[in-house]
Order: C-alpha cells, then structure tokens, then sequence
C-alpha cells in the first residue's frame, strides 16, 4: 500500500510535483501515464526516497519514506529509474545479484542465488549472464537491470519506463512478468509508460499526470476515453473497442497510399 | 584468462629476484653459506639483505598494493576512469599536511605526520569531489583535469612555504617515490596498508555499488554518505602512509585497476586481489628496472613507473577501441 500525502518537489520556483495526493492499494498493478515533463519520474523518485522531498509525506505499507532506515526500505521496495548509466563494468549476473544485498548484505546464499537464477531465466537473459553490461545492447541492457529489481523480492517495485528500448516480444514478456508477480505473488506493482495501450491492456488503475498534478485516476475503461485522453496529451484521441477492451488510436488520418508504377 | 595463482606464482617469484638484486653482490649460494657456514665475511651480505633488501621489497609490496587499490577505489567514487590520489589533489594535500607537521612540530614522530597527512588528505579529496558537484560538464576527461589542477594549486601553496622555509628538498622526496632510502625501522608504518587494504576487501560490495550511482546506493538500502565516508578515509589514509614513508607512486592506481576492469570488470570483490597483486607486481617490476638499467645507479621509482604506466595506459586505451566483444 503506498500512500502519497500531497507531496511536493521544486526545482527553483517551480513545483513540477504540485501537491500530489494518491492511494495505490497493496496488490495490484498502477500506470502513470502522461506527457513529457508531467512529473511521473519525479513522483516515482519520491515514493522511491531516491529524492529529497519540499513537501508532503509517502508512506508504504505505513513507513515514511523519509524518516524509515534505507536498509529496512530496501527489503520493501525496488526502484528502476529511467535512464541508468552505469560507468563500471559489471557482468549482468554481478548486477542481478547485487539486486540480494538488501537480503544478504554481501554474503550470498544459496536461496539468493536461486533468485538470480530466477529472475535471469524471467528476462531471457541466461545465455547474457556473464557478458558485461558496456558490451549489450540498449534492450538486453534494460532487461538486466529490471532482472535486477525484481530480483530484490519486495512488495512494491516500481519502474520507470521499463520497456523502452525492448522490442515486441520482450515488452510483452516482461508485462506478463509483471502481471503475473501481481496476481500470483500479491506484488505492487507501479510503472510510468507512454504507450496508452499496454497500460489499458496491463493495469488494475491509471494514473494520469499534467503539470505535476493528477489530472485523473481510475480503472482503465474509466481513464482510457476519447475527451480524458485528448485533454491529457494535448491530441485527439479515438478509442476504439476491440476484441472487448478499449484500445487507443492517436495517429491523424492517414494519407493515401501512393503506389508508384514503372512506366 | 590468466589465473590468480599463477600471477601470485610470478609476483612471488619476482620477490625472492628482487631480493638478490642491487649493489652488494648477495647470491642465493653465498646467502645459504652464511646461514649455513661458519664464514663471518659472508654474514655481512646476509646483514645487509636483512636490512635494506627485505624491507625495501617489502615496502614496494605493500606501497603497490596499497596504492592501486586506492586508485580503484577513487575510481568507483568519482565513477570516472581516470581518477586517482594522484589525479584528485589527494598526494598533494597529503604532502602539504606533512610539510605543515614537519615546520609546525619539527620532532614529531613520523606517525603524528601520517595522522595530520591522512586529515589534510582526506579534506584535500572531500574538496576535489565538492567541486565536481558544481562542474557543469562532468565529462570523462574534464573530472582528472579538475582533480590535476587542484593539485597543482595545492602544491604550488606547499611549495611556496616549502621554499621559504628551506624545505623544497623534502617536499620533493614526498613527492616522487624512492625506495632506496627504505630500511628497517623506517617502512613498517607501511603494514598499516595491507589491514587498509584488508579492510576494503571486507566492503568491497559497498564501493561497487557506489560505482553505480547514488541511486543504486539508496534503492539498495546503503548510506551513501558512509560509503563514501570510509571510501575516501581509506584512500586518504593509503595515500598518506604511502607519502609519508617512501613518497608518491603516481599513475599505479591508474594503470592497474584499469588493466583488471578491462579483463574481469569492476566488481571489488571479485578483482581487488587482482587489483592487489597487479599493483605489487607492477611497482616491483619497474623497481628492478630501475635498479638494473643504469646498474649501478638507480633510476626513480616515479620515473620509471611514469614512462611503464603510461606506455601499458596508452596501449590498453588503443587496443580497447579496436576490441570486439
Ligand atoms: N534536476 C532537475 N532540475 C530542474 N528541473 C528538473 C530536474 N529534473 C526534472 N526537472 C523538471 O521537472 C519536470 C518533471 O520531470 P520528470 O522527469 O518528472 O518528467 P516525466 O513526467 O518523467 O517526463 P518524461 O515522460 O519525459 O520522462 C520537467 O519539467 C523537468 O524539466
Ligand atoms: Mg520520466
């Protein structure tokens, strides 16, 4: 259960998260959707505890972010930011297993180990576990660092933008993943992600952010429609119903197909 | 890939070599007679083994080691590559704190300027890392820059004092390393480096992470601040014993950690004891090339490890780029 008491952060004057009130339940899975500079990677660096809040409190499962031990957090909570650039070269079985230390504090045990194994097997990442991370690619790299996260075993984990770089098959890889960690495992789970469809397709709610505000929240069917989604964006929005679920189209009307013939 | 034990092999080997080698002719026959003969002439040269060989192979030892695992260290702090004592104002304030001992409180043991050394050291570094938080551009190359002119400014205050006080020869033994001044009764301070040494071995996890980011520290539960707290107090201290007893060993902690993060990557655990090893050995290398190139002058440590460390760096830099994965 994460609970966010008007929380606020400033860059100078200004407040790009303004006051954000938000009750996520224990045991579901919760997109933050919106544009560009809306604050959902602020918002999640601050229920992480990965930045200092101005305002406001967060509380999971009834700890206070700012005032609980890190190293008991760390056994609660998993946090994947947007952009991680490593400058040390690490293999991607060292970074998964560093993912215990919350847990073993350094001294591996067979059962974290059983952890790594897991969660390498999770991210199609067995025959890359001891390649080093400077020499994969942008997706494979992605991939080991959610392995990692999840391989910290907490109740909430939250991740920003965890499918950029992956490419089809593995963007649906690892939401099953994470859908799976919900309903199988009671996790909690928070992503921020652009593409409207798979957080219509994946998440208990959405979360919709402008201007370090929620605009809106709520199910899907409830957050996933033509007039929220176009004032949100800022761009019409159609929503289509297909094979039963509301599916999001955002693209303007296509041009004619142009055919060239060898004359 | 090579092994631990066989370059363990190697090092051991090149010890009991550098044992024998030097002015004064000491074989491993005349040592076994004088240990095991009844000659009184040849207990002269097992004297002097004893006295200048031993501790001076032993200092290098401990100096190489010391000093390239503090160099990987910084590496992870700044997470930067080419940051080391050297390259981050650290020797220099180290050496300005010894100087600071050596006209404030002439007869002080040498223990009390390693203990002020150790202080100026770490506050000299505690800076260098202050000012890259308000270096717009951390860029890889800019970072060492920074850290090399914030030595020169340290020194060029240390050498400033240095001249007025007639001392300019003394800074400058602190600041080239020289082993041929190494005798019993002058480098044991030096141990002090193998528990530093020891010590980052048993934490190693907590700087690997560190060399992740400050957000890795967090999400993983550490203090960042106590991290680097011990990180840099081991540096400092390292680099202080060091300057203090045979002078600085400038690009070791750069050479070193950047030939064992190329072959087994950064995971402190894992390479310190290459990064350990690779250090001795390296220093004890350019120590025996020095000592026989011009034989039988010497060449200085710093000069040789200089002109060694910078040819590997370059080499390693070149081959990198053209290097498929
Ligand atoms: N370190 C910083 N200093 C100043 N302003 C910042 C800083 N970090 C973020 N901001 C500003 O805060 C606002 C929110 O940033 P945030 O990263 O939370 O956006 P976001 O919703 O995650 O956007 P995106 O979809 O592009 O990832 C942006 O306007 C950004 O410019
Ligand atoms: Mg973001």
């Amino acid at each position: 259960m994460i609970d966010v008491l008007d929380a606020v952060k400033t860059y100078g004057s200004v407040r790009v998260v303004d006051g954000v009130r938000l009750t996520l339940p224990a045991g579901g899975l919760t997109s933050i959707v919106g544009p560009n500079g809306a604050g959902k990677s602020t918002l999640l660096s601050l229920i992480a505890r990965l930045l200092e809040m101005d305002g406001g409190q967060v509380l999971v499962d009834g700890l206070d972010v700012t005032s609980t031990r890190s190293d008991v957090l760390a056994t609660r909570i998993a946090a994947l930011r947007q952009e991680n650039h490593l400058t040390s070269r690490l293999t991607v079985r060292d970074l998964v297993t560093f993912g215990r230390y919350p847990h073993s504090k350094g001294r591996t045990t067979p059962e974290d180990l059983e952890h790594v194994a897991r969660a390498l097997e999770f991210l199609d990442l067995e025959p890359l576990a001891d390649r080093f991370l400077d020499e994969m690619s942008g997706g494979q790299r992605q991939r080991a660092f959610v392995a990692m996260v999840l391989c910290q075993d907490t109740d909430v984990v939250l991740l920003d933008e965890p499918l950029n770089n992956l490419d089809p098959r593995h963007a649906v890889a690892m939401m099953e993943r994470l859908r799976a960690a919900v309903d199988e495992l009671g996790k909690t789970v928070v992503l921020v992600v652009h593409d409207i469809n798979v957080a219509a397709h994946y998440s208990d709610h959405i979360v919709a952010m402008c201007d370090g505000a929620v605009m809106v929240e709520g199910s899907p069917r409830e957050v996933i429609r033509p007039e929220v989604l176009s004032s949100v964006y800022g761009l019409p929005v159609e929503v289509h119903e297909i094979a039963g679920r509301p599916h999001a189209t955002y693209f303007p009307p296509g041009r004619p197909s142009v055919t060239f013939s060898i004359a | 890939m090579p092994r631990l034990g066989a370059v363990a092999g190697v090092v051991g080997l090149l010890t009991i070599v550098s044992l024998f080698v030097g002015v004064g002719d000491v074989t491993p026959a005349s040592l076994a007679n004088a240990v095991f003969g009844a000659d009184d002439g040849s207990r002269h040269d097992v004297l002097l083994v004893l006295a200048s060989r031993v501790p001076r192979t032993i200092a290098i030892l401990l100096a190489g080691a010391g000093m390239a695992i503090a160099g990987q260290i910084m590496q992870l702090l700044s997470r930067n590559r080419f940051v080391e004592p050297s390259t981050a104002g650290t020797v220099e304030s180290a050496a300005i704190g010894i100087l600071a001992v050596t006209v404030l409180a002439p007869g002080a043991p040498v223990m009390v300027k390693m203990l002020v050394a150790t202080v100026t050291a770490l506050a000299g570094t505690a800076l260098f890392l202050r000012i890259l938080r308000h270096v717009p551009l951390r860029s890889v190359l800019v970072v060492p820059l920074v850290g090399l002119m914030l030595g020169g400014i340290i020194n060029a205050v240390s050498t400033f004092f240095a001249y007025r006080l007639d001392l300019v020869q003394s800074l400058n033994t602190w600041m080239t390393g020289d082993f041929s001044g190494v005798l019993r009764g002058r480098y044991e301070l030096l141990w002090l480096t193998f528990a530093l040494v020891v010590v980052a071995y048993l934490v190693a996890d907590r700087f690997t992470v560190a060399g992740m980011g400050q957000d890795f520290v967090t999400n993983l539960g550490m203090n960042y601040r106590a991290v680097l707290a011990l990180g840099l107090s081991i540096v400092s201290m390292v680099t202080a014993v060091v300057v203090v007893t045979v002078g600085a060993i400038p690009f070791l902690g750069l050479v070193v950690p950047n030939v064992v993060a190329l072959m087994f990557g950064d995971n402190l655990r894992r390479t310190a004891p290459w990064v350990a090893l690779g250090g001795a050995g390296f220093v004890l290398v350019c120590d025996l090339l020095g000592r026989t190139v011009r034989y039988p002058y010497e060449v200085p440590i710093g000069v040789v490890v200089g002109v060694v460390g910078s040819a590997a760096f370059l080499f390693l830099l070149l081959r990198r780029g053209a290097r498929v994965a």
